[in-house]
């Protein structure tokens, strides 16, 4: 058993003093970064990230820096959660499925029933996915060590087929926004000969644009501006959990066994190939309520249907980490913030790492482990806390929120030009989420597209501009041939729709 | 009735649809503009600098294309408003004063701005009373100077405050 040795190996170096702190310190903020509007995972990791610059310059230092991002990561997760019980506003997108269940319990008085089951079952479904990580992570890393740009290249032309096949938005919208992420990757210097593109004589665009602005801007600037038309007052129900609440809720829930495996199955299939946390926990809860004896009470405060979205968003959440660390392929906008982090520290993600940051991987698994039970005892001891967050008006969390937005803006690199960006980020964002273009392949494009274009050109390079370079083998075949039915299914579906309306 | 006509006023999801789909077209057309000049075409070295935006401008303009067809046919129920006129005037009120905000860190810094920023809000939206909003507002600004130029030596943008204080 290589990887359990490996792993306690992570655990020696995860049990620093300096990590364990660093793990609290992540998950508190992240509960607050999730539960305020307009600060979520990924720009809140965005944001963050330029301050663990110079932390990874340190020894040891790449490590814990990717602890405190990730255990922001857990908190977000589990912050998601309370505003979506207490608040019926979902403070995360993948907590949306939450409130179904979890707002009615929470006016019915059972707020703290409500608050504990779900963070129960997310860490249960960080726990499965953490487990799933630990020993298929590994054997995938293995199996990558083989791969050449061309597989490569079919990796991630799946993953991002994979949005086309399986995004809940319209069809051509995805692709816009998809290939507008490529585009604006590609902005800047060509990776290959170092020839300026698409810069017009601006010296500001010669680094291009950087996935971190865009990710504050997208998702923070632009949520504010959302949260904003629904009005300024949050009114909640009142958060307070006893341990006596805690104990019943916890003998409870084992009577969701089943929900709560094949929502950990559905997270974890659904966080590895890149569909996300979001659409995962709706699902979860879909297929709960199917198979639930009393299905037709959902909706209306089961602590079953809490249950089932939380442990799959958190399944979803946390093995996303698994295609970024083996193949360098983020499965949610979290995750391909934290590989952007990877880059800029100067690791490559990958097949590789598994072999040469073995400190650095297994003290990151070792870390999500230990993350999850400290995110576990910070909420439920803390959510009074938290949720008063929420009832700070927003005409003072607004704007320090936009000014902690614009200061991580502009310590990614220094430049105000970072800021106007951000800004423009922002109204594009909003645009783009009140008109159901999708956020996440623009993201992950913007992360992915140099990758992406360098091993498409080794690729053709090899084969001397042959694109059957790409079908060379059953290995790149397959994928890519997995990668095109992806693509086309939202045809497939159609035509089989319209073939069986007949 | 002065209600109603501000209503109808209110954009349509229809123009919306149309005004991203038309930038998208734009942005993409500029990208194969340069792909153009850089070549897209097979050189020595493998494909050209501009092989590969190429076909990611053709393809944004391509899809866009259809979302801007499928825009023009929103009639009637499918087009319901983009925004109400009230909302936009809430999403305006914070976006405008937002880029001033950006504007004047370039001319007093990071920190006196944001004091202003924080100060402006809480009087505007909340009404706040003066001292409460100085408060505050103060505070964050030291907070985030502590925070990030003390403990992060991560130098932010500063001002003519910051000199006259010798802390710059």
């Amino acid at each position: 058993m290589d990887e359990i040795q490996s792993l306690m190996h992570g655990f020696a170096i995860a049990l620093s003093l300096k990590n364990l702190g660093l793990m609290f310190v992540g998950v508190v903020l992240g509960v607050i970064i999730g539960v305020l509007p307009g600060l979520g995972g990924a720009n809140g990791v965005a944001i963050l990230l330029p301050l663990t610059f110079s932390m990874a310059q340190s020894p040891g230092g790449t490590t814990s820096a990717i602890i405190l991002l990730s255990c922001i990561y857990w908190g977000a997760l589990f912050g998601g959660a309370i505003t979506s019980i207490l608040f019926n506003i979902p403070g995360e997108p993948w907590s949306v499925a939450t409130t179904f269940d979890g707002y009615p319990l929470a006016q019915q008085g059972r707020a703290g029933t409500a608050l504990t089951a779900a963070f129960t079952s997310s860490f249960v479904g960080a726990l499965v996915a953490v487990i799933v990580i630990t020993f298929l992570a590994p054997v995938v890393a293995n199996f990558a060590l083989a791969f050449g740009p061309p597989e490569f290249f079919s990796v991630y032309l799946l993953t991002f087929c994979a949005f086309v096949g399986m995004s809940k938005e319209p069809v051509f919208k995805t692709l816009a926004s998809m290939m507008m992420g490529f585009a604006l990757a590609a902005v800047g210097t060509d990776p290959v000969t170092g020839t300026l593109r698409m810069t017009f004589g601006f010296t500001d665009m010669l680094n291009g644009f950087d996935f971190l602005i865009a990710v504050i801007g997208l998702f923070g600037i632009g949520e504010i501006l959302l949260t904003l038309e629904e009005g300024l007052a949050f009114k909640g129900a009142s958060a307070k959990i006893e341990l006596s609440v805690v104990i019943q809720t916890w003998k409870e829930l084992p009577r969701y066994w089943l929900t709560s495996l094949r929502s950990s199955a559905v997270g974890c299939f659904m966080g590895i190939v890149p569909g996300g946390a979001t659409p995962a926990s709706f699902m979860s809860y879909g297929v709960a309520r199917r198979f639930s004896s009393d299905g037709e009470k959902f909706g209306k405060g089961m602590v079953e249907g809490v249950v089932a979205p939380e442990t799959a968003a958190h399944a979803a959440g946390t093995s996303a980490l698994l295609p970024m660390l083996t193949l360098g392929v983020p499965g949610s906008p979290t995750a391909a913030v934290l590989l952007g982090g990877l880059l800029i520290w100067g690791l490559q993600p990958g097949p590789l790492l598994f072999v040469e940051q073995k400190d650095f991987v297994w003290g990151l698994i070792a870390s999500m482990y230990l993350g999850n039970i400290a995110g576990l005892i910070v909420v439920l001891t803390c959510v009074p806390l938290f949720a008063a967050i929420l009832r700070i008006p927003f005409s003072v969390i607004a704007p320090v929120i936009i000014v902690v937005c614009a200061i991580g803006a502009y310590t990614v690199h220094n430049s105000m030009f970072d800021v106007w960006m951000m800004v423009t980020f922002g109204v594009a964002g909003y645009m783009f989420k009140k008109l159901s273009y999708p956020l996440a392949p623009m993201v992950l494009a913007i992360v992915l597209g140099d990758r992406a274009e360098s091993s498409f050109r080794q690729a053709t390079l090899m084969s001397q501009g042959d694109m059957g370079v790409f079908f060379s083998n059953g290995l790149v075949g397959s994928i890519t041939g997995l990668a095109l039915l992806m693509l086309l299914w939202p045809l497939l579906s159609w035509s089989w729709r319209s073939l069986r309306r007949r | 009735m002065s209600d109603e006509q501000e209503e109808r006023a209110a954009p349509r999801v229809r123009s919306a649809e149309l005004v991203v789909a038309g930038l998208f077209i734009f942005l993409g057309a500029v990208v194969i503009y340069d792909s153009l000049r850089l070549g897209v075409q097979w050189g020595d070295d493998g494909p050209q600098s501009g092989y590969f935006p190429f076909y990611l401008g053709v393809l944004v303009c391509a899809s866009s294309a259809v979302n801007f067809f499928r825009g023009i046919r929103l009639r009637g129920p499918y087009n319901p408003v983009f925004v109400e006129t009230a909302q936009l005037r809430m999403v305006l009120a914070v976006l405008v004063p937002s880029a001033i905000y950006v504007a004047l860190i370039e001319w007093l810094g990071i920190y006196l701005s944001s004091a202003l920023f924080i100060a402006f809000f809480m009087r505007w939206l909340g009404k706040y009373a003066w001292w409460k909003l100085g408060l505050v507002a103060v505070g964050v600004a030291v907070a985030f100077f502590v925070i990030f130029e003390m403990w992060f030596k991560v130098p932010l943008p500063k001002g003519p405050l910051e000199i006259l204080l010798g802390l710059d």
